[in-house]
């Protein structure tokens, strides 16, 4: 039985010490490291064999030269807060489209609702590139939209969309959607119709009801909604990559151009643990909001 | 108590719904186009799902990454039903707190991260990069979503059950396959689903972990993707979007229809 419950607990958490921590050890390391042209690309590197000795030896050629070269050079700057950027008024907009979805499902019969969640819930399963790359055609010079505009007369030159940051805030609101109704959703549903009726009955306007009575109490289900929009937006890559044009800055950008085109390991890492200590924020208050959530609801 | 489904409600979910499908609404339509230009209507055609059956290339990297999901997925499932058990029922154990957000981190972890510190580790051991690791990277991070499905299914379900089978004579391995097994058995399937398309959608880090003769679907076709739209690639997009939700609808009406079967065993147990 002991030896059975060990196993339990040893086998997953070996797993991700050696697959999860530890390679965060290893980034953090060689963000401290020097740029070299060796394989691989760095110095120093660990060397057991040379013992106490080596070891100091190692620790002595660390320093923070990289993390300084991210605050001298603006592109890093100009990156980070784009994306920041970026992610807050996706996340806005995302909120304003997805609100009237959830509420109208809220509203609907219940024959109807296990089939408008499956509707939500199914984009979710389909792939995150393809439903990226539908956008592709749509938004292009040539593209659907464009077509369209044409056609209605609201436009008589076709706008350029693709390539440009708005395109990738269209992308961002699209693909995160189904994130932003679902918590939202879950906190409507709950909502108890007769706080409404008692709210009318006292003289509210059915308009003061809803601003009154449903958005407060829905509060737990926008805040998961955006957090759960906002973490993942900021370190995106593939939307920026597809649907951004090149002067599109996004961290998750910078660092996969940084690695994969300059072949600067260091400088890499380093935008990896700087936007690691950005997201530590935003990830604590996020568990501190289900927590509180978790505990209400016993 | 009716709900009042006015007309806002109604615009809302229509514009709503129109929004998230109409785009891959488009995209399967234009992949039965017979032009090359992607947004002209030329007529109906399938040649571009003919020239997709006879492009080795991709065929090839569909291979890897069918190989890549089925293994890490099942390799993820295993793992994190032994996380989640160890977690909701594995009481106090040294390092609990470290074991938990090792558990929720890679969820909110950004994937070139996540793919950048795996590669990193990869090299500093000396692993070639290949299918292997393509395998472990998708594993270490789907096994977190897989746990945390599980865990909130064995959270919620009435821990006497368990302590009533142990009573009754079962060693504690026998209650766990006897009760424990088929009631989180509906959150360990849907666990495995997620965590193979999951696997299936993964570019970014397949991209970080994987060697040059180990391309993934999604590496393939979003090198494709960076030069335009493409019309095979619009095939390829509906076959993955037509098996995708197919798999899904079914295995949510299979389960849908195994919850009510187990309500209705409950209610006859309960009457006798």
């Amino acid at each position: 039985m002991n030896l059975r419950r060990t196993l339990l607990i040893a086998l997953p958490y070996a797993w991700l010490l050696a697959l999860f921590l530890v390679p965060f050890g290893i980034v953090l390391k060689i963000s401290l490291s020097d740029m070299a042209l060796a394989i691989p690309p760095y110095v120093p590197t660990l060397d057991i064999t040379a013992g106490w000795a080596g070891l100091k030896e190692f620790f002595s050629q660390l320093d923070f030269e990289n993390f300084v070269f991210l605050t001298e050079d603006d592109l890093y700057w100009r990156a980070y807060l784009s994306s920041l950027k970026i992610a807050t008024l996706s996340t806005l907009i995302t909120l304003l489209v997805g609100f009237p979805i959830a509420y109208g499902m809220s509203r609907a019969s219940d024959a109807w609702r296990p089939t408008l969640m499956m509707l939500v819930i199914l984009p979710f399963w389909t792939s995150f590139l393809i439903r990226v790359y539908s956008w592709m055609g749509i938004l292009s010079q040539q593209g659907l939209l464009n077509q369209f505009l044409l056609w209605t007369g609201l436009i008589s030159e076709p706008l350029t969309i693709l390539n440009t940051n708005v395109a990738v805030y269209i992308g961002i609101v699209y693909t995160y959607l189904p994130f932003m109704i679902l918590p939202i959703y879950a906190s409507l549903e709950k909502l108890d119709e007769s706080l409404l009726e008692a709210a009318e009955d006292l003289g509210c306007s059915r308009l003061q009801a809803f601003w009154l009575v449903t958005v407060p109490l829905s509060r737990a289900g926008v805040i998961a909604g955006c957090f759960l929009v906002f973490i993942p937006a900021i370190g995106e890559f593939v939307i920026p990559s597809v649907l951004g044009g090149s002067r599109t800055l996004m961290i998750g950008k910078v660092l996969w151009e940084e690695f994969f085109s300059n072949r600067d390991w260091p400088v890499a890492s380093a935008v990896a643990v700087v936007l690691l200590l950005i997201l530590v924020v935003p990830i604590i208050l996020f568990q501190r909001n289900q927590q509180r959530q978790r505990e209400q609801e016993q | 108590m009716t709900r009042r489904f006015s007309w806002f409600n109604a615009t809302s979910l229509t514009f709503g719904f129109a929004f998230l499908y109409l785009p891959m609404v488009i995209l399967i339509i234009y992949s039965f186009n017979k032009s090359k230009l992607v947004t002209v209507w030329a007529g109906f055609s399938t040649k571009w799902y003919g020239e997709l059956m006879r492009n080795e290339a991709f065929l090839d990297a569909a291979w890897v990454t069918l190989k890549v999901a089925l293994v890490s997925s099942t390799l993820a499932t295993v793992l994190g039903t032994m996380a989640a058990i160890a977690l909701v029922r594995g009481g106090r154990f040294f390092g609990r707190t470290l074991f938990s957000g090792m558990i929720y981190a890679p969820l909110v972890m950004p994937d070139v991260i996540m793919g950048l510190s795996l590669l990193l580790l990869f090299i500093a051991i000396g692993l070639e990069r290949g299918v292997f690791t393509i395998i472990l990277a998708h594993t270490t991070f789907s096994m977190c979503y897989v746990s945390v499905v599980v865990s909130s299914r064995l959270a919620s379900f009435d821990r006497s059950l368990e302590e009533a089978a142990l009573d009754l004579g079962c060693t504690p391995f026998d209650a766990f396959r006897s009760v424990t097994l088929p009631i989180i058995a509906p959150a360990v399937i849907s666990g495995w689903l997620l965590a193979f398309t999951l696997s299936l959608d993964d570019l970014v880090i397949a991209s970080f972990t994987s060697g040059p003769s180990s391309t993934t679907l999604p590496i393939k076709v979003f090198s494709a993707v960076r030069l335009g739209v493409s019309p095979e690639i619009n095939a390829l997009s509906t076959i993955l979007i037509v098996l995708v939700s197919t798999g899904v609808i079914s295995a949510s009406l299979i389960s849908k229809r195994a919850i009510i079967r187990q309500r209705r065993e409950e209610r006859a147990a309960m009457a006798q």
